[in-house]
């Protein structure tokens, strides 16, 4: 059997909406730093794109077959990193999350996520029977849980969260026994507590959870963040203040206005409009992405992409919520949009495995 | 190579749509609240971001200067910084408190309390933890603009009251609105914090000294960092006003009262403007002008002198002889006893089988009205009092002006008492004893005079009978006029006899005609009446048991003007606790200053100014004056 791979049967559309996504991605950073110390920054991120459309041509032409059978090393390569960068990593920002690598500072979450994405993916095509056991939810627990406890140990709450949906979604297609979700909501019901009442949690994360719920009792602490973003969100109207004119973004209110709180900034200079183009952006990105889900050839390519647009999804949910007050804050970036390179390259990478389970639809 | 791709490759359709269901789900909710916040809440929004970016200063309107009446300007203004503490975020106030009171050198306690005692204002309300800011603070506040951004400068305009207790107590001084203030105002004219008059005229002018203040609105960073003005809201400064006062006649006033308790007026008799006022001990308005401590508040409000008391409107003290002028005019108006009344005056008086004194004990002999003003001649009043009685002394006194408030343009005058039967019913439900009559007769008793209602009644006596409300205010409008109009030979007689006071032979002001002389100004026709009251208040001679090195002198009056007919200058001196008689110390005083109104309307440089300093010219004052007698003179 012998398989081809095009690349111009790349999904052409996929490609174009997350282009359009990482333009505005690139206004909005300029719009946000231009005035300031970190000026030019759209460039760094524009590089970042490129090295990761790079990658994601490379992932796109390795056979995803060949990557699943090394799953289990990727696995084992994966938890080595997330152990490696808490004995030596890179300390920024109170949070040891990154390790350099020829001169270059890498979140290694960033990797265990693709990881993860493609041992999930194996887990349950391999899965035969109608519906997950409770050994299989078991299973897929402590694959997806002893390195999100690697990442909690960093500690990075939000990067620990996004490998769950990718369990979730796997699940939910595999098909689930609906008293085991009842279970399982229990079992994290009680981790919760647990973690909550226990020391798992360090103090910034319990203070940002607190402030989730009652922002307004700090408001130069973490409240502040989601305030501030409220505000720039709520000022900006249906029009918007204009391109580099909104007073939340320029005046720096808007905490780290050109990452995780880029929808806030371009809420507040773009409106409401502005917002409905990007939503409809990701609404397209992600249908797009279920839509190549259901034209994979075999179920282990359909899982492939459902973790991407799963992680994708959560991203998209939990970044837009924490700028409107609705989800705590994480430090969960918006894909294609917020500056990161880690993650932006992690993002196209992802994009890669889609287009390699695309380009192998028609073949057999 | 395993092939993943085997065995049953049926995709879960279903669960795959619901999935992307699930996904328009979530994105129709994302956009819901965008919705909310964006559309229906967006004013909340717009207007929390206004207030985030930009940041109101107060622009501190300057309060209107107040000028002499030649424009000369006694009270200006200065300006400084003072430090405002932003109290937008308690949190952060309460975690840099400590590094906030050591940079501006203040207490945490202190700071404490002032949070405190701002907690009833509005958030946005910042407090002013530093008035007077030093270039240190001011230092201190801009270097650390980032991590202390709840810092902020406001410059203001200070006043700037002149040295040395310079017309202290006419000026007033400011100080920050009271919570009693605030609360009295209607609608929101004052803000705490704010500086109004807190006394003197700057009480009493405020509204028209008082600007509006202006506005400097900043955008700032989330550093609070100013970044761009926007447009100033400019302050409307506060009016000036222009005094009466006369400069150089007030500065011969404190000179002349340096070191001495008591108190200076002299007003134009022909328009009730007051050319100087002074009273000693005083304050220095300056202290106030920033924030007083309450230590140096206190002293000054416990002080035995009082130096805050305004002694020219406020000491109610018996006239002593200067009321024998009121009594002459009583009897010349109403003829009891007739005009040519005359008696011989052995050094006492029998009345109702009491004897009464005459301050020299050897008597004048025979006298005459003229005499009996001259040389002040008790015995004659007791007898013109007696005559007289206390109903038509109390009327004329209060007809000529006295036992009311005069009417002058500052805050606290008192009224004086003109006592009569009716008053010692009413107050002390008893009857009046006739030998009352007698004291009051001499200005003794219970009666009360301010310096000024004394200066008013005399000039307006002189004046034949118009009275004119004694004002501060150089455009003062309408000036109250009251009219008891005197006969001609009434006026006459009456200032004959204080001409003879300090013109003739025997008279108790000699000594003043000595410092006219000297001034070669023996013609401008100077007429007065001392005064001299023993302090016999309860009070005093409790103090004087009690061994005080005070209280053991007199209350020494003189009231002069000049010329004798309608006169253009008129002079109250108060001095008290006077180890000498009034014509040794208030009458030679009062020609002097009437001396430098002189100099000074003629142009000449008055020789007072260059006078060496003012305790040495107490002590030559003192020299001259040979050993008196007690009582009334």
């Amino acid at each position: 059997m012998r398989e081809q791979t095009h690349t111009f049967e790349f999904d052409w559309w996929l490609l174009a909406i997350v282009m359009a996504i990482c333009g505005v991605g690139l206004l909005e950073i300029y719009s946000s730093t231009h005035g300031g110390a970190l000026h030019g920054m759209q460039w760094k991120q524009l590089t970042w794109i490129g090295i990761g459309l790079v990658g994601m041509l490379v992932l796109s032409r390795v056979d995803y077959n060949a990557m699943l059978d090394q799953s289990p090393l990727l696995y084992l390569i994966g938890l080595a990193a997330l152990l490696l960068v808490l004995a030596v990593g890179h300390t920024r920002f109170g949070a040891r999350r990154w390790i350099v690598v020829g001169g270059v500072v890498l979140q290694v979450s960033e990797l265990v996520k693709l990881i993860i994405i493609i041992v999930l993916a194996r887990y349950f095509s391999e899965v035969r029977s109608e519906r997950l056991t409770l050994a299989d939810l078991v299973k897929i627990g402590l694959l997806v849980g002893v390195p999100a406890g690697l990442i909690l140990l960093q500690p990075d709450l939000g990067t620990a969260l996004v490998l769950v949906p990718v369990a979730v979604v796997g699940a939910f297609l595999a098909g689930i026994n609906w008293k085991h979700v009842v279970a399982v909501l229990a079992l994290g019901a009680l981790v919760a507590v647990v973690g909550w009442n226990g020391h798992f949690l360090k103090p910034y994360q319990k203070q940002r959870l607190a402030t989730f719920v009652h922002p307004e009792q700090s408001p130069r602490g973490a409240g502040y963040q989601i305030l501030q973003s409220e505000i720039a969100v709520g000022s900006g109207g249906f029009w918007g203040k204009g391109f580099g004119k909104g007073s939340q973004n320029q005046l720096g209110f808007v905490p780290v206005r050109y990452s995780d709180f880029i929808l806030a900034a371009l809420a507040e200079e773009q409106g409401f409009f502005g917002v409905l183009l990007v939503m409809l952006l990701y609404l397209a990105l992600l249908l797009r992405l279920v839509d190549n889900a259901q034209k994979a050839k075999d179920r282990a390519g359909m899982y492939l992409v459902m973790g991407v647009a799963s992680i994708l999804a959560f991203h998209v949910l939990v970044n837009a919520g924490m700028v409107i007050g609705y989800m705590p804050v994480t430090g969960i970036p918006l894909p294609f949009m917020s500056y990161g390179g880690s993650v932006t390259i992690f993002e196209f990478l992802s994009l890669g495995l889609v287009m390699n389970v695309r380009t192998k639809r028609f073949v057999n | 190579m395993a092939n993943w791709i085997g065995g049953d490759q049926k995709l879960p359709q279903g669960r795959l749509i619901l999935v992307s269901y699930g996904i328009v789900l979530g994105i129709i909710l994302l956009l819901l609240g965008f919705w909310k916040l964006q559309i229906i809440q967006s004013g909340h929004y717009s207007d929390l971001a206004e207030k985030n970016r930009v940041r109101s200063i107060p622009i501190i309107a300057p309060r209107g200067k107040m000028l002499d009446r030649n424009g000369r300007v006694i009270v200006d203004n200065y300006p400084s910084y003072s430090i405002l503490l932003l109290r937008d975020d308690p949190a952060q106030i309460r975690k840099d408190l400590p590094q906030i009171a050591a940079g501006l050198n203040i207490t945490q306690a202190d700071l404490k309390q002032q949070l405190e005692e701002a907690k009833i204002e509005p958030r946005f309300q910042p407090v002013i933890v530093k008035p007077e800011a030093s270039d240190a603070d001011l230092a201190f506040v801009e270097s650390h603009r980032v991590d202390l951004p709840e810092l902020e400068l406001m410059m203001v305009q200070r006043r700037k009251y002149p040295p040395d207790d310079f017309l202290a107590h006419v000026i007033g001084y400011v100080g920050e609105v009271s919570p009693q203030q605030l609360d009295q105002q209607s609608g929101d004219r004052y803000k705490p914090g704010d500086i109004v008059g807190k006394a003197g005229l700057e009480r009493e002018y405020n509204d028209i000294l008082t600007g509006t203040d202006g506005m400097r609105r900043v955008i700032v960073n989330s550093l609070g960092k100013p970044v761009r003005t926007l447009d100033d809201m400019e302050p409307i400064p506060g009016k000036p006003i222009q005094l009466t006062i006369d400069y150089n006649l007030q500065a011969v006033a404190e000179q002349e009262l340096a070191g001495k308790i008591g108190a200076i007026i002299a007003l134009d008799p022909r328009t009730g403007e007051i050319l100087a006022m002074t009273s000693h001990p005083a304050f220095d308005p300056n202290d106030f002008a920033v924030r007083i401590p309450n230590k140096e508040w206190r002293a000054l409000n416990n002080d035995p002198d009082k130096p805050m008391l305004n002694r020219a409107i406020q000491a109610q003290l018996a006239p002593g002889s200067v009321f024998k002028i009121i009594m002459s005019t009583a009897m010349l108006e109403s003829h009891v006893p007739p005009a040519d009344f005359h008696l011989f005056c052995p050094g006492y008086a029998d009345i109702y089988g009491h004897i009464y004194h005459d301050w020299r004990p050897k008597g004048h002999g025979e006298v005459s009205l003229h005499k009996a003003i001259v040389e002040s001649c008790d015995v004659f009043f007791y007898n013109v009092g007696e005559r007289l009685g206390i109903d038509k002394i109390a009327y004329y006194a209060s007809a000529l002006g006295l036992g009311k408030r005069t009417g002058i343009d500052l805050p606290g005058e008192e009224p004086g008492l003109v006592p009569s039967p009716e008053w010692a019913e009413k107050i002390y439900h008893r009857k009046w004893y006739a030998g009352e009559t007698i004291s009051v007769a001499i200005g003794q008793g219970a009666t009360e005079v301010t310096p000024l209602q004394l200066l008013r009644t005399v000039s307006g006596i002189a004046s034949g009978g118009v009275f004119y409300q004694p004002h501060l205010l150089k455009d003062y409008s309408p000036v109250k006029e009251t009219r008891f109009p005197l006969a001609e030979n009434t006026v006459e007689q009456v200032t004959d006899g204080m001409y003879g006071v300090v013109n003739e032979g025997g008279g108790t002001g000699v000594f003043a005609l000595a410092e006219l002389k000297k001034a070669n100004l023996e013609n401008i026709g100077f007429c007065g009446k001392t005064g001299t009251a023993q302090v016999i208040s309860t009070k005093g001679l409790q103090r004087i048991a009690a061994g005080s090195r005070r209280h053991y002198g007199y209350n020494t009056w003189f009231v002069g003007f000049a010329p004798k007919q309608n006169p253009e200058i008129a002079v109250v001196v108060l001095v008290q606790d006077s180890a000498l008689e009034a014509g040794g110390v208030a009458a030679p005083l009062a020609a002097r200053f009437v001396d430098a109104y002189y100099q000074e309307k003629e142009g000449q440089p008055i020789q007072e100014l260059q006078a060496a300093k003012p305790t040495q010219k107490v002590r030559t004052a003192t020299t001259q004056v040979p050993k008196v007698v007690p009582q009334g003179r």
